[in-house]
């Protein structure tokens, strides 16, 4: 029997932006749910590899109304214990949410919203996309030009180097997921080739204290959507080249090379039996050591600034990136696996085509959606430079719950 | 916050920046306008020495054309038992990286409002002949490695220098025409 259900809000995906914007919706006592495909932080639990961390530490777990309160508030949570944080967030303040529910459509018209799921419909004012931004691996065309043997994954498939056969692997993209995997695939002896393009380089700590501690500290993450000068560029911006571990180590270019992962330019085409890498990879390279030394700058200016230069460790000047002489080409013979870390495109197959744009990606305005009462949340610069974080959704989930206030309080 | 209200007056390297910037504009809003085909006519001489000519071109969805024709004729050096009557093509390939990166270099500069005084760069590629000749199969044709090696005097530091030239060859055509694989066809016709 399908029945047809009536709330104010109806909320898609129950990760750290919907459970976020879930909380705002019951301090206002708006009616809304929550549906969830699978069970609350789905992602945590069954889409990441054993060893990934949270890349923020602990105390950056800041959701409206409600903290990381363990005893290591400088350590990283395991995926895991990312999920139990959201699980714990949820009962706080028993969030509504459906778990088990996909969405199939969302269909428009005067303000009113249907939602179809495998539960029926749902009658809403408001809609919020809370799917996130890491769901929907990206992978290159140029993965169909490679031999059909060679056994392809992304990291939402790759959990840990048992899985992987000890042939040679070549890792496409160097950000947080592609680097860590490279370094533990090396680490476990494989024979590592690692495709590197535009890439952000940051050490985990600088001057005793953790990068996201400086960069949340000096206002970074806070910088706004509509501030900032290149807001395409902004959001395309790759993750950080960061790992959580208990020893807080910076994991760069430099450090995987020294295990013997060997760094390449940018994948870019295949020859017969041989994968070509871009020339471009020294550019890149400096690219990304000399953003660093910039941020590193402003951190120290405003360490001065603010006198604290005497309770911080001295300034250092990172090694610059080891370039090399980095091959151009790889022997396809030799490979066995490729994992593409190549990013995420969020999809959003429920939604009309007249939504996105020419490339398939949501139009919006900081979240909000060209039609009445359709918002988005949780993707890569949202509103700010932290929106994705675990820490920075929360910011977003509030302005917009406001915006939809003024939206449902107009009906 | 405009680019154009961030960009110093008083700096000026000869870049129209605002038009730039105004064509980027016009053309994030009709991407076919940016659909450009280049194009060379080239005529073989005698020997080795051939000469190639530009002069129209396609773009912004019209035909267009360069002030006046330029033929540039290229050759073989006499040690090649040429007879020299101009750039070898491999040269040529410098030529152009060298012309986009220094552009690429006024234009970031200009647009960062740095101040230009003189800007010089040497290129070199390193070519091992036994590729072309045919001696060795596991030698490629091409440059093995191009480097580029700018002095540039302005009113910047060096690492705001860097960032200029570190910004320049991420939105160089040559350069990316060199480090990046490239369709070509070729046909008799």
């Amino acid at each position: 029997m399908i029945s047809t259900r009536t709330t104010d809000v109806v909320v898609i995906g129950a990760g750290q932006a919907g459970l976020a914007m879930s909380r705002c919706l019951t301090d206002r006592s708006i009616d809304h749910v929550v549906l969830e495909r699978s069970e609350v932080a789905n992602s945590w639990t069954s889409e990441r590899w054993d060893s990934l961390r949270l890349l923020t530490p602990n105390w950056m777990s800041r959701l409206p109304g409600f903290s990381y309160r363990g005893d290591d508030p400088d350590g990283y949570m395991t995926a895991l214990e990312v999920a139990a944080h959201l699980d714990t967030y949820r009962r706080s303040f028993d969030a509504p949410v459906r778990s088990g529910v996909s969405v199939t459509r969302i269909s428009s018209a005067e303000g009113s919203h249907v939602v179809e799921t495998s539960e029926g419909p749902w009658h809403c004012r408001v809609v919020v996309m809370a799917t996130g931004a890491c769901s929907d691996p990206h992978i290159p065309a140029i993965a169909d030009e490679m031999p059909a043997r060679v056994n392809q994954i992304t990291p939402i498939d790759y959990r840990n180097p048992g899985q992987i056969g000890t042939g040679g692997v070549l890792v496409v993209g160097a950000s947080a997921s592609g680097l860590q995997i490279a370094d533990e695939l090396a680490r476990a002896g494989r024979e590592v080739t690692l495709a590197v393009g535009d890439h952000v380089r940051l050490p985990r700590t600088y001057r005793g204290m953790d990068i996201h501690w400086w960069m949340d500290t000096i206002g970074q993450l806070d910088e706004r959507y509509d501030e900032v000068e290149d807001l395409a560029r902004a959001r395309r911006l790759p993750s950080l080249q960061l790992v959580g571990t208990p020893d807080h180590r910076t994991l760069g270019l430099n450090t995987v090379a020294a295990e013997g992962v060997s760094l390449v330019g940018r994948l870019v085409g295949r020859s017969g039996d041989r994968a070509q890498f871009s020339g471009s990879f020294a550019n890149v390279c400096t690219s990304a050591d000399l953003k660093q030394q910039r941020l590193l700058d402003r951190c120290d200016e405003y360490a001065t600034e603010f006198g604290l230069d005497a309770e911080l460790g001295a300034p250092e000047r990172m090694a610059r990136t080891d370039v090399g002489r980095p091959a151009l080409d790889l022997d396809l013979r030799g490979l066995e696996t490729i994992v593409w870390a190549t990013g995420f495109r969020p999809q959003y197959p429920w939604l009309d085509d007249s939504l996105l744009d020419a490339r398939g990606r949501l139009v919006h305005d900081g979240g909000v959606l060209p039609v009445r009462g359709l918002y988005v949340l949780g993707l890569p610069f949202l509103r700010r430079r932290k929106s994705s974080f675990l820490d920075g959704v929360g910011s977003d989930a509030r302005e917009l719950s406001e915006h939809m206030m003024q939206s449902l309080a107009r009906t | 916050m405009t680019t154009t209200e961030i960009t110093n007056p008083a700096v000026d390297n000869g870049v129209n920046v605002e038009a730039l910037l105004g064509a980027r504009a016009a053309l994030t809003e009709a991407p076919p306008a940016g659909q450009f085909t280049f194009a060379a006519s080239n005529e073989w001489l005698n020997g080795t020495h051939s000469r190639t000519t530009v002069e129209k071109f396609f773009g912004l969805g019209a035909a267009q054309s360069h002030r006046q024709p330029y033929s540039v004729e290229t050759d073989h050096p006499e040690i090649f038992a040429a007879e020299d009557n101009g750039p070898t093509p491999p040269e040529m390939m410098l030529i152009g990286l060298a012309g986009c990166l220094t552009a690429g270099v006024a234009s970031v500069a200009q647009n960062r409002s740095i101040q230009l005084r003189s800007v010089k760069a040497t290129v070199e590629g390193n070519i091992d002949v036994a590729g072309i000749l045919g001696i060795d199969p596991d030698v490629r044709n091409g440059y093995s490695g191009i480097t580029v090696r700018y002095e540039i005097d302005a009113d910047a530091s060096r690492e705001e220098l860097q960032a200029v030239v570190a910004q320049s060859q991420k939105r160089s055509a040559v350069f990316d025409v060199i480090t990046n694989p490239t369709s070509v066809v070729v046909e008799v016709a």
